[in-house]
């Protein structure tokens, strides 16, 4: 009877494969986002890239400026280092500047509605981004990004095709290129894909054959590739956190409930034990 | 305290309630793995309202606010985010510990007179539970709780002639929107619970005047009397005896539920769905829309019955009728014996045959009808999508199950159930 069940589970996951093989899309192999959630240099490095270069576009609107002390850093170094923003007193006399204050949300000046006009896209709100893409998913994105004219902004990407985004970051991590090979059937050109070791997106092409894409430097960026993957690295480190602040102390409380219900888990055996005793 | 309670007793029946619904019920003593999901699931709904209690102080139920308040609760209020995970993880829970109980009467035929009553408030239960997932998860108001709810109540739409107006008047509006969201809130935090508990109610107190079943499903009430204890003589009372071994499997369970909590509160999409951190977004239909898994199997079912005179409604009925037939068990069931252990291969095959299809339905419902292509040239059913067909083939399955049931119970070669239960 096992021996039925193990050889039809089998065939099954067999079928199953064979079916996933033939369907035959595009495949995209990621590289895995360099990121540790116990890195506080690397989130504070994070915060300020974000702040710097995303911060202007997107907004974060569920995410509170002193939360950041979440980091190690204190207040008054946010305040001073991380907000930039503010807006004018419509109620005093003299318009006077308004500091946006340390405790309210990572808001941006841009209307939603002026953003859909200049940039026929609301650029979306970042605070849950990594949730919905994952960290590795957004970490290719930000390597993902090559040149090209035929786009609006000339900047297209191999992870998110013809996205509106141009390449902010492109003065660190240099100007990329598209290569396309192509090859005769799919198991050289995975064979390829697996040798790139980087971002490549395997799709179908023209007559049965098969298309390898992956990137190339053009231009050097000011940091090095390795730098910049690690630029992007934090960067998407602290989108992460950013996503979900309870995160580490979620995981923390986790083991000792865990060992609380363990010990629980002795005595209420322990009980059952004894008292039973009198049924068998 | 004996002179308080004597004069509560003379006011309110405390005592007796107790000992008749737990103190001195007397239930067999041969309870196995299974039997632990009855008080579990009893326990997840204490953790579904307590939770939902605290959530509804900090919740908005208003299009414009509810995605930004669930947000403000995993952020900003103390705790917010474990009360969240605790009633996002318990809803999927519920389902869990409802489908084992469920294969638990399968498989023992607790379902069988005398505790058909039993049985139908426990499918009543499972039908109040699936409004009150249904309704809850349009709350957070992502992509995926404003699309799953607009193709539910878009389902509506397809009943002849009413169908238009019908989903009109559930909504309340001509799409999911405010107005839907606020009624959904007010079903999902009153309305349901209230009804939920009251046949909660009625499923305990049924079962208590019938008593337990068993892995054996023989009658302890039949049973002599033990002269010594004056109970049947496979029977123990509930109190202690089932208090502290259902105790330990709390103690159990919890060490589950908060590994979920804890560390993969989305469980890899099925309970949390990432498109669900997306706003909800009336203008931007998701490339796939999936219902979350408990539903899979009859959302299944809904794909895999083609369009038929025109009109998609069969799908609709299929699904109905999938959740409706559980009712008419007891009445399907012929067999001389109750449980698994006494019965003949053909009702074990066709139980393992549900069981398979259930759960392949289940997954089937997941994903996208491609994704296992389509059948290759020469093959009788070209270019048809190959999950589609397994699907149906499943759903009829499901569907033999229980129409062929009076047939093979009624055939199939028993074993002699013995008087006193083994172990």
């Amino acid at each position: 009877m096992k021996h039925a069940i193990a050889t039809l589970c089998g065939a099954l996951l067999l079928g199953a494969a064979a079916a996933a093989a033939a369907s035959g899309g595009a495949d995209l192999r990621l590289e895995p986002a360099l990121v540790n959630r116990l890195d506080d240099a690397s989130l504070q490095r994070g915060a300020r890239t974000f702040i710097n270069y995303c911060l202007n576009c997107h907004s974060a609107k569920y995410m509170r400026y002193n939360r950041l002390t979440d980091l190690g850093i204190d207040l008054a170094m946010v305040q001073d280092n991380l907000v930039f923003t503010g807006r004018f007193d419509p109620k005093s006399p003299k318009f006077e500047w308004l500091p946006t204050k340390v405790g309210d949300t990572m808001t941006i000046a841009m209307q939603p509605a002026d953003a859909k006009e200049w940039l026929k896209v609301t650029p979306p709100d970042l605070s849950v981004e990594a949730r919905v893409r994952g960290a590795d998913w957004l970490y290719n994105y930000f390597l993902g990004f090559y040149r090209d004219d035929s786009a609006a902004s000339g900047w297209n990407n191999l992870v998110f095709p013809n996205v509106g985004m141009p390449h902010v970051l492109w003065q660190s991590g240099g100007v990329n290129r598209l290569v396309s090979t192509e090859y005769e059937d799919h198991e050289k050109a995975q064979a390829a894909a697996i040798a790139a070791r980087s971002l490549v997106l395997l799709a179908p092409g023209k007559d049965h054959k098969y298309v390898v894409e992956s990137l190339v430097p053009e231009t050097p960026g000011t940091l090095s590739p390795t730098e910049y993957k690690q630029m992007v690295g934090d960067l998407v480190n602290f989108m992460d956190y950013m996503s979900e602040p309870a995160k580490n102390t979620r995981i923390r409380l986790g083991l000792v409930v865990l060992l609380y219900l363990g010990l629980l888990f002795v005595f209420a055996y322990w009980l059952k034990h004894e008292y039973w005793k009198d049924v068998h | 305290m004996e002179k308080i309670l004597n004069w509560i007793d003379a006011r309110f029946p405390l005592t007796a309630l107790w000992e008749s619904q737990w103190g001195k019920y007397v239930a067999p003593k041969n309870f196995n793995f299974w039997y632990y999901f009855g008080s579990l699931a009893a326990f997840v709904l204490v953790i579904q309202i307590v939770t939902g209690i605290f959530l509804t102080m900090n919740y908005k139920p208003d299009a414009a606010k509810a995605f930004e308040s669930v947000e403000y609760i995993m952020r900003d209020v103390s705790w917010g985010w474990l009360i969240r995970y605790m009633h996002s993880t318990g809803a999927s829970m519920f389902f869990v510990v409802v489908y084992l109980h469920m294969f638990r009467a399968l498989m023992y035929g607790s379902y069988r007179k005398p505790r058909e009553l039993t049985w139908i408030f426990g499918c009543l239960i499972y039908l109040c539970l699936m409004g009150e997932a249904f309704f809850g998860y349009l709350l957070p108001w992502g992509q995926m709780s404003y699309w799953g709810a607009q193709v539910i109540v878009n389902l509506f739409s397809a009943v002849p002639v009413i169908g238009e107006d019908l989903s009109i008047w559930i909504r309340g509006d001509y799409t999911i929107s405010d107005i839907t969201l606020n009624r959904f809130f007010a079903f999902h935090v009153i309305a349901m619970p209230l009804v939920l508990l009251g046949i909660v109610m009625a499923h305990l107190m049924a079962l208590h005047e019938t008593g337990s079943n068993n892995p054996d499903g023989v009658e302890i009430k039949k049973q002599p009397k033990d002269p010594a204890t004056g109970l049947p003589l496979d029977g123990i009372y509930s109190h202690p005896y089932y208090t502290v071994k259902d105790l330990v499997g709390v103690v159990v369970f919890l060490a589950v539920f908060s590994v979920i909590v804890f560390f993969v509160p989305d469980m890899g999409g099925y309970f949390l769905e990432a498109n669900n951190f997306i706003p909800a977004d009336p203008l931007k239909t998701p490339e796939h829309i999936a219902p979350v898994w408990y539903f899979t199997p009859f959302y299944a079912m809904l794909r895999a019955v083609p369009s038929f005179l025109g009109s998609q409604v069969w799908g609709v009925i299929v699904m109905g009728v999938a959740v409706v037939i559980l009712f008419f068990l007891p009445w399907l069931d012929r067999s001389p014996v109750k449980s698994i252990r006494y019965r003949g291969t053909l009702y074990k095959a066709w139980l393992a045959a549900f069981v398979v299809a259930f759960l392949v339905l289940g997954y089937l419902g997941v994903v996208p009808v491609t994704v296992w292509g389509q059948f290759a040239d020469g093959f009788p059913l070209y270019a048809a999508d190959r999950a589609t067909v397994v699907a149906r083939v499943l759903t009829v399955v499901y569907f033999l199950f229980f129409l062929l049931m009076p047939w093979y119970t009624a055939i199939d070669r028993t074993k002699p159930v013995p008087d006193r239960v083994t172990g």
